[in-house]
């Protein structure tokens, strides 16, 4: 009886996780079969590096989205990962009880807010300032690095949180008995000891920000051309169909589904990196 | 002599700068929710809260959009929680590890990743045009549940593993079956990690704007059914505030966009610490 009841506990739920996965090769498969046609009829060179996005004119060269996506995400990362570490570590080894018991939730609540709700704030804050101190339209990458940078916070810190905190104790004690400072414990035993974790938040963090379309759409000023420096406007691959999609019918929403091609070969090459570095211990 | 970065003040500087980081964390979160609660908690009263939206949304309250995000978001945990649950159980607890869990892990990787305007056009061109399901509840509710889905496998794997590997080993000396041992040994020190990680899910599905304004639409109309259009709190934010309609009315939603998810946040943690204490 207890077999049994084992064995089908088993099946359920191997039927679960095979049900999980057939989701993702459904998205695959269905994204891949609705923007493969519009590739091969433009050409992948051309898709790939066109620089000119002219739908009514058949011509669909995502260049710009493509730059415009790698130097959003990477400039929100340059503001996020230091910040996010250290705000982990501060959870982790230097927050006072009480304080931690304020800060965590806190953090909690900023990872429920709504995008669109950071992005309209970007709007009215954000913008205007870069405007107003650094010159350029406002509406630009670093707007939308600041902001993406903000909501990729509380993924990074939460789940780098955890894997310090999974860390055996005796790993830290074992080193300050050896006389070493808290900040080397940190910096030589304990970030390197949890690098698999941290590896993943900060991927999560990265694709959170190169997915993340609506509060981008209303700070980066969704023009179509090679931005020339973090102040001009610029478009994202997610941007470019969050825009579109919405009037686009026939081939030129086929192209759109061809530019999530391109985001979810981008997502799959990221995964791919960050998972042969948290198996390289 | 003694150089300036010498372990010693090199200690006291990164103890400053992790201090400066986490206050400006802090900093930012508040400037944020004081700002929009600011504007928006005026706004908010019962009419708000029970009216249905008229003239577009300049005007009356917006009923119709609280209920379509209730909605949207009940289909989408209903959905996501045991799949992901159940897989995360299955991964860590059952399967051996092999090719076919490494490409298990790799896809729910792969999935945590995935754009959410990706799962909106998947979610369009399977449930709304494939499945024929139009803008609806339904087709809005499963997208969010793929949507949401690698977020419950990753927490609850990492709390399944986070439980020490002596409980299991007590539990099966003792003569536990396997699943005795989950229910009794692993269920109990992983739930909390297990209900962070749905609290995560339904903030990302109330909050969720672009895969949802592709497959529920953006009707104003209060929904009948699953199959219904509707359009909940975010895009209606997204689309007052982008448009212009109604700043008023935006700034209102937003605010009880801020208050559901502090609401969530608080209930559960309740919750959580109910259960642990009865475990205990």
């Amino acid at each position: 009886m207890i077999d049994f009841k084992e064995k089908s506990t088993e099946l359920a739920l191997l039927f679960l996780a095979l049900s999980s996965i057939a989701s993702l090769a459904l998205i695959t498969i269905f994204i891949i079969a609705e923007g493969v046609p519009v590739i091969s009829k433009v050409g992948i060179i051309n898709f790939l590096f066109g620089t000119e996005w002219a739908p009514s004119l058949g011509k669909y060269g995502i260049l710009p989205m493509i730059v415009g996506s790698i130097s959003v995400t990477l400039v929100a990362l340059v503001i996020a990962v230091p910040t996010a570490l250290c705000c982990a570590i501060f959870l982790v080894e230097l927050s006072p009880r009480f304080l931690a018991s304020i800060v965590r939730p806190a953090i909690q609540v900023l990872a429920g807010i709504p995008s669109v709700v950071y992005g309209f704030w970007g709007l009215i804050f954000i913008v205007p300032f870069i405007r107003n101190y650094l010159g350029g339209p406002g509406f630009s990458i670093l707007a939308g690095s600041i902001i993406l940078a903000i909501m990729t916070l509380p993924t990074i810190i939460s789940i780098a949180e955890d894997a310090l905190r999974a860390l055996p104790p005796s790993y830290k004690e074992g080193s300050l008995a050896l006389g070493t400072t808290q900040w080397q414990t940190i910096v030589s035993l304990q970030i390197p000891a949890a690098r698999s974790g941290i590896t993943a938040a900060i991927v999560l963090g990265m694709g959170r920000a190169i997915g993340e379309t609506m509060a981008v759409i209303m700070v980066l000023g969704n023009a179509v051309a090679l931005p020339k420096s973090i102040l001009d406007p610029a478009r994202t691959l997610t941007t470019n169909i969050g825009i579109e999609m919405g009037y686009a019918s026939g081939e030129h929403q086929q192209a759109l589904f061809a530019t999530g091609i391109v985001l979810l070969i981008i997502i799959m090459i990221l995964n791919s990196i960050a998972q042969y570095a948290a198996r390289r211990r | 002599m003694s150089k300036i970065f010498n372990r010693r003040n090199n200690q006291r500087i990164a103890k400053v700068l992790i201090w400066a980081a986490a206050f400006a964390v802090i900093l930012v979160m508040l400037a944020i929710i004081i700002y929009v609660l600011g504007k928006g908690l005026p706004v908010v009263n019962l009419n708000f809260l029970t009216q249905q939206p008229s003239d577009a949304g300049r005007a009356g309250g917006i009923s119709s959009a609280i209920v379509g995000t209730l909605l949207v978001t009940f289909v989408a945990i209903l959905v996501a929680t045991p799949l992901g649950v159940g897989t995360a159980f299955y991964l860590t607890e059952y399967a051996r590890e092999s090719t076919v869990t490494r490409i298990i892990r790799f896809s729910a990787e792969c999935l945590a990743g995935v754009p959410s305007i990706v799962y909106g056009l998947f979610g369009f061109i399977v449930f709304v045009i494939f499945l024929k399901l139009g803008w609806s509840v339904l087709s809005g509710g499963l997208t969010l549940a793929i949507m949401v889905l690698p977020t419950i496998i990753r927490t609850t794997e990492e709390a399944i593993r986070a439980v020490p590997k002596i409980y299991r080993e007590v539990s099966f000396s003792l003569g536990g079956s396997r699943w005795q041992t989950i229910t009794r040994a692993v269920v109990p020190s992983a739930l909390p990690g297990i209900t962070t990680g749905i609290i995560l899910s339904i903030g990302r599905c109330v909050g969720e704007t672009a895969a949802v304004i592709l497959t529920a639409g953006s009707s104003l109309r209060m929904p009948t059914s699953l199959l219904s259009p509707t359009r909940t709190m975010a895009v209606h934010f997204y689309i007052l505030a982008r448009e212009g309609i109604s700043i008023d009315i935006a700034y209102g939603t937003a605010a009880l966009l801020i208050i559901s998810v502090l609401i969530i946040d608080i209930v559960a943690n309740i919750l959580v610490r109910v259960f642990v204490a009865k475990v205990r």
